[in-house]
């Protein structure tokens, strides 16, 4: 029942990711040639454990980035697209729960009391974790069931109250050595990733898309309304907390490790749909393998275009605002929203 | 026609008038002209002085640590023995900026200075901040040219102002002294075998400032070159990715927090680094505050001689434990134990 078929949609979207993942580690400020890329990934499977200065620019910083890259873009597809069907809405975003801002609020912290990296990303796992759990406790007890709109009134009111405690923090830090820091972190950046992070976030991710490739047939049913769902015997109210865990689990370990990034978990499942129609079964795999084609595009943007960093969330705005515009100028607004 | 007589009678009557306004006006206050040009009216005695910011808290600290109503930021603990004993449990006031003030009026009213200084930027922006908070408030508000080479200026002009006029002189002379000193010991090295310099900063190093940024001034001002070259000429802050860094390739990386120079004797990703390899990396002192930025300050003052002596050894002429020694006890008037200077050392692999 769970048996997986590979559409040709999906198959094209895996040759772009190859090409896109290729032509990215041949690009960057530290020169190398595509042919040495090859040879040196070659050499590295062969068993060869080179610490040259080429090998260490591959296997040290950009391999791992466009790792990361993969890994963000997937997870922040596939949480917004499970949230867009879960909430029945087409301009939810992962952070709809409030993760982004309660993530931001730990890491803030962490950057306040002057903590080492490896601390701030674990408290920003762990706020934004929290934040979620109490945006459903609080849910929960306004109304004796999970209503979806008591569920997104608490994670507007929580988030916002996060996020105000950001702004609070910022006011309190030292400007001169944290508030930068804070600001950049705040804006989403890949830039010290290191192979560490990589070896939490990638299973952390996996264990969250698990339970949606297993439940997305329900999952899908959900988009009907509860009561059809509940007509064709699936439990609604299980297989949303489900999708509430698994989505928070993803979004808020890599907003841990890349900050706060915008706009792809709400764009790339529109640009999805466009192609494979609104059936999350389908929708799934095609966000995961777009998402993830387009972050490591945009970060290898971030890091090429300008010898400084330029902050990934303001480059997924730039690029999802145009991409949003387009949409609805060529498509209509109904474009957003096409059931099938 | 009134002759040569009545014009002289005219002439000392106003003389006079001008004399009594003078005299009557300079019982109670004068006015002095601010960095921005602003002629502004203060008391003339001055005992609480309220600062805009750290680079400000810096200032004033150096020039008269006695008129000091509070702190911007509370000192650490660490860096209250390189602190005057009165100074060290002042209250932490807030900073005055603008936007992003974190004092409210009220409160800047009830803390009862006599002037507030600012100590930065001259720009429109901040001539009309102190417009605004002088004629709301009514405390006279001075703003100081904070630019590195305005050092001397600055601290004269200050002190100056606040009546200390010999503490002054002998700061200002002291810095140009400092000033000289780096000049002659670099005018003769060569362009080509002057270091490119990596400044780490963040938690993880990859923090920087850009060409021409306040943060990194000091390096130009010591004839190194900013590996970091950005998209804005006038600087700023910036972050970086490993890889820029490595395409940079600065022979000489200096920071001011012991964490970031582990980690980057430590971590792979900066092995491949030349000033690595060389282990050229540098870590200044940054107690009570910070030698090259934070706060962008009078404290830079004593990161010049630090990088001489690092940078051009064969340069340098002076007595770095001396230097040292002399500086703490001039500007922050404390004496630095010999455990300390030998950390200071250590740090630029002395």
């Amino acid at each position: 029942m769970t048996h997986f078929r590979v559409t040709p949609v999906a198959l094209g979207l895996a040759v772009l990711l190859t090409l896109v993942v290729i032509l990215a580690a041949g690009t960057g400020p530290y020169q190398i040639p595509p042919r040495d890329v090859v040879a040196a990934i070659l050499d590295r499977v062969a068993g060869n454990h080179d610490q040259g200065q080429t090998a260490t620019v591959l296997f040290q910083i950009r391999l791992p980035r466009i790792a990361a890259a993969i890994c963000v873009g997937a997870a922040l597809s596939a949480a917004g697209a499970a949230y867009q069907n879960l909430f029945r809405n087409p301009l939810v975003s992962p952070d709809i729960l409030g993760v982004s801002h309660g993530a931001g609020l730990g890491a803030v912290i962490g950057i306040l009391f002057g903590l080492p990296v490896a601390v701030i990303e674990l408290m920003g796992f762990v706020t934004g974790s929290l934040t979620v759990v109490l945006v459903s406790a609080l849910a929960w007890s306004l109304r004796e069931r999970g209503d979806i709109l008591m569920l997104v009134l608490s994670g507007i009111v929580v988030g916002a109250l996060a996020a105000a405690a950001i702004s609070l923090v910022k006011i309190i830090a030292d400007p001169y050595s944290q508030l930068p820091m804070i600001t950049y972190w705040l804006l989403g950046s890949l830039a010290s990733i290191r192979p560490d992070d990589l070896a939490v976030v990638v299973p952390t991710v996996a264990i969250g898309l698990i339970p949606l490739f297993l439940l997305r047939w329900r999952i899908a049913v959900l988009s009907l309304g509860d009561d059809d769902a509940r007509a064709l015997g699936v439990d609604t109210r299980r297989t949303r907390q489900v999708v509430i865990a698994a989505a928070t689990l993803i979004t808020a370990s890599v907003v841990a490790v890349s900050g706060v990034i915008g706009w792809v978990g709400l764009m790339v499942p529109h640009l999805a749909r466009l192609l494979v129609g609104a059936r999350f079964d389908r929708l799934l795999p095609v966000s995961i393998l777009l998402g993830a084609s387009f972050m490591v595009v945009v970060d290898t943007l971030a890091r090429t275009i300008a010898p400084i960093e330029i902050p990934i969330g303001v480059l997924t705005a730039l690029v999802g605002g145009g991409l949003f515009v387009w949409l609805i100028t060529r498509h209509g607004a109904r474009a957003l929203w096409r059931r099938e | 026609m009134i002759g040569l007589a009545g014009r002289s009678i005219v002439l000392i009557v106003l003389l006079l008038f001008a004399q009594l306004l003078a005299s009557s006006s300079s019982a109670e206050a004068r006015t002095v002209v601010d960095s921005a040009g602003r002629r502004v009216e203060v008391p003339d005695t001055i005992n609480r002085v309220f600062a805009s910011g750290p680079p400000a808290g810096v200032l004033l600290y150096v020039v008269a640590p006695e008129k000091m109503i509070g702190w911007g930021r509370t000192p650490r603990d660490i860096d209250k023995p390189f602190l005057l004993p009165a100074t060290r449990e002042l209250p932490e006031l807030g900073r005055l900026t603008g936007r992003g003030d974190t004092i409210n009026t009220e409160r800047l009213m009830a803390s009862r200075p006599d002037v507030i200084i600012d100590f930065g930027a001259t720009s429109d922006t901040y001539r009309s901040i102190a417009e605004r908070i002088q004629a709301q408030t009514g405390i006279p508000y001075l703003l100081i040219d904070g630019r590195f080479e305005n050092t001397p200026a600055a601290l004269r002009l200050l002190a100056d102002i606040l009546g200390v006029s010999e503490r002054g002189e002998a700061l200002a002379r002291a810095s140009e002294a400092i000033f000289a000193e780096v000049d002659r010991a670099v005018a003769a090295v060569p362009p080509a075998v002057r270091p490119r310099i990596y400044l780490a900063r963040g938690l993880d190093g990859f923090e920087t400032g850009s060409r021409g940024s306040i943060n990194t001034e000091i390096i130009e001002r010591v004839g190194a070159v900013n590996v970091v070259e950005g998209v804005r000429e006038a600087g700023g802050l910036a972050r970086v990715s490993p890889e820029q860094v490595i395409a940079w390739a600065p022979d000489t990386i200096i920071t001011i927090d012991p964490a970031v120079r582990r980690m980057i004797m430590e971590r792979p990703e900066w092995q491949v680094v030349p000033a690595v390899r060389s282990r050229r990396v540098f870590l200044l002192p940054n107690r009570p505050f910070g030698t090259i930025d934070l706060p962008p300050s009078v404290n830079r003052l004593i990161g010049l001689p630090l990088l001489v002596h690092t940078l051009y050894p064969d340069r340098a002429r002076t007595n770095l434990e001396a230097d040292l020694r002399g500086f703490y006890r001039l500007f922050y008037q404390v004496d630095i134990p010999d455990a300390e200077i030998e950390k200071f050392l250590e740090g630029l692999g002395h």
